[in-house]
């Protein structure tokens, strides 16, 4: 696969605040890339210069095998944007709003048409066409939202948070939307998430801190690097528990037993073979691996 | 439909829907209309039949006439640069809101944008001083009707050209400007000002001689003095008519600024359509050059 997404060295700051440091990371065609942070990590800073909405201080962006310096009207049309919060012109109605985005892509008039429709039956809005964006509900807005930056048939599409207070129904026909995309078109998408579950489904994941990278790696390397295993253990004592010799915890009526790797579990149970009558193993989650790199808890963060 | 088009149309239907936006463009004519209907318009009536010589008989309806077109031409002249800084809030809204980003995610130029915003405010602008100007035109004929037709096409073309002035003079302003208090401010700032400067409150003559210097630089002086030439023309040709003497016409002519004098030097109608429509094309030039250079200046 071609990376289709290459940052070298990449440098901004604000004043004396150091918004993104030497920032160097690849994407590959066709992947789902999950991007990490606390607020104020430099992510949407380092959105903005991928846009071209920012000037960088230093380093190099490619997009496409195109450089945002020379090129920078190419790569905005390779590119979609769902912004964190919904853009679109409230007073105007969806199409309308969606008549003048087209527009700005050289999108009208017939092949405007037809963009329409398929856009109405992939997200399923054709109700939605006269009514003002400003009255309807967010997950309506939402999915105009994604229409909108579908518009051009884009080779990236940038997801900057895209289904904080969604509804659950509206987050699985985004994602849905997503995943179908991907695989009819392989269409590369660049996430930003609070939600640690969307990241887990992510073929890469880097993770933000101060303007840095903290670490990177597909999620299983994450989970493997920077979190242990833990075994759910149900219908045993806390003295069968405590004589495993390892952390534990008790949840619910069970005990969850922390384990550095899966290695170590195998062990455990060939040593201990009457203590798991009932039990399961589970990898650390998204959520450890981010508390572990950052210090940080990333719901918490954005209360 | 191109993409210019299609922005114009977006722009525009923004603006009429936006009801906040488009009762505050119209507040400034309103406002004034009343003002003078009901206040300077006397004020100015009794100045103006006081200085007339005595044993001048003059009919009621051609000083009624007369100081109506002296009013509505200065209505017209605030409300084409007043009501196109409030129609070019959008430019503003589209900052604050953060619509911006949409726009210019996108791969269409900065200069096709900015002619969208400055196309459709003078559209919207257009609109609602040529409404002003019909409501002006039929309180004028209620008052005292001395216009030919002529004189009637000459005060729409004199709009066309002023709204087109502020309109690019509201562009370049508002350029700077990034949220509503700003706008707010800088509104109310040109609604007060721009009346004095113009001479559309207070003739320019009556200014300082040093006052009178600085303003014969600014091109909306011209733009106003046009519209008073074109909506007083045939209230002279019916004083000369009359058997006003020559001397007092161009008197009256020079105390209500349709005569203005660059250092002393007459400047002639033709002169000031020139100047007004060459500030036009500079204003528009400087407004698209800037847009060009922000854009230029995010992507280095």
């Amino acid at each position: 696969m071609n990376n289709i997404i290459e940052i070298k060295n990449l440098c901004k700051s604000f004043g004396d605040v150091k918004a993104v440091q030497d920032l160097s990371f690849k994407v590959k065609e066709g992947e789902l890339f999950a991007f990490l942070g606390v607020n104020g990590a430099g992510k949407s800073t380092a959105i903005n210069i991928i846009c071209g909405e920012l000037k960088k201080d230093g380093g190099s962006v490619a997009i496409d095998g195109y450089d945002l310096e020379k090129n920078a009207e190419k790569i905005k049309s390779l590119i979609g944007v769902v912004f964190q919060n919904s853009v679109l012109d409230r007073a105007l109605t969806v199409y309308d709003n969606l008549e003048s985005r087209a527009a700005l892509y050289g999108i009208y008039g017939e092949a405007f048409k037809k963009r329409l429709k398929e856009l109405t039956d992939l997200l399923e809005f054709g109700d939605l066409l006269k009514r003002t964006v400003g009255k309807l509900s967010g997950g309506q807005r939402r999915r105009i939202d994604i229409a909108r930056a579908l518009l051009h048939r884009p080779k990236i599409l940038i997801l900057d948070e895209p289904t904080t207070g969604l509804d659950p129904q509206t987050r699985r026909i985004l994602w849905e939307v997503v995943e179908s995309l991907r695989k009819t078109e392989n269409m590369t998408v660049f996430l930003t998430t609070h939600y640690m579950e969307e990241a887990s489904d992510a073929d890469y994941v880097v993770i933000l801190d101060s303007g840095k990278i903290s670490a990177e790696g597909t999620p299983l390397e994450l989970k493997n690097t920077y979190t242990g295993d833990f075994i759910t253990l149900y219908g045993i004592s806390e003295d069968e528990a405590k004589a495993l010799g390892k952390p534990y915890e008790e949840i619910h009526g069970a005990y969850r037993v922390s384990v550095n790797n899966t290695g170590e579990a195998t062990s455990l149970i060939t040593k201990h073979p009457d203590t798991f009558r009932d039990y399961e193993i589970l990898k650390g989650k998204m959520d450890d691996v981010f508390l572990a790199v950052t210090g940080k808890k990333l719901q918490e963060e954005n209360k | 439909m191109s993409t210019l088009n299609i922005m114009i149309k977006r722009n525009t239907k923004l603006f009429f829907k936006d009801k906040g936006m488009f009762f505050t463009s119209l507040i400034t004519p309103a406002i004034l209309l009343v003002l003078y209907s009901t206040f300077l318009g006397k004020v100015y009536k009794n100045s103006f039949a006081s200085a007339l010589p005595a044993g001048l008989n003059v009919p009621e309806k051609l000083i009624n006439g007369c100081v109506g077109a002296q009013l509505i031409s200065s209505i017209l002249a605030v409300s084409c640069v007043t009501v196109a800084f409030c129609s070019n809030m959008l430019m503003v809204q589209d900052k604050a809101n953060g619509t911006v980003k949409d726009l210019t995610v996108t791969p269409v130029k900065s200069s096709l944008l900015a002619m969208s915003y400055y196309i459709s405010t003078f559209i919207s602008t257009l609109i609602i001083c040529v409404v002003a100007a019909a409501i002006c035109l039929t309180y004028v004929s209620f008052v005292g009707w001395y216009m030919s037709f002529s004189d009637v096409l000459y005060l729409l073309i004199d709009i066309f050209l002023l709204v087109m002035f502020g309109t690019a003079l509201s562009s370049i302003i508002n350029f700077f400007l990034s949220s509503q208090g700003q706008i707010s401010a800088v509104g109310t700032v040109v609604s007060s000002g721009y009346g004095f400067i113009s001479g559309a409150y207070m003739p320019i003559s009556q200014f300082s001689k040093g006052l009178q210097r600085v303003i014969s630089f600014l091109p909306g002086t011209y733009g106003t003095s046009l519209l008073r030439n074109h909506a007083m023309r045939g209230v002279y040709k019916e004083m000369g008519s009359i058997g006003f003497p020559n001397e007092i016409i161009e008197a009256i002519k020079d105390s209500v600024d349709c005569n203005l004098y660059f250092f002393g030097n007459k400047v002639g109608i033709e002169m000031m359509y020139l100047i007004l429509s060459g500030s036009v094309a500079l204003l528009i030039a400087v407004y698209i050059l800037m847009n060009i250079r922000r854009s230029q200046k995010a992507h280095i």
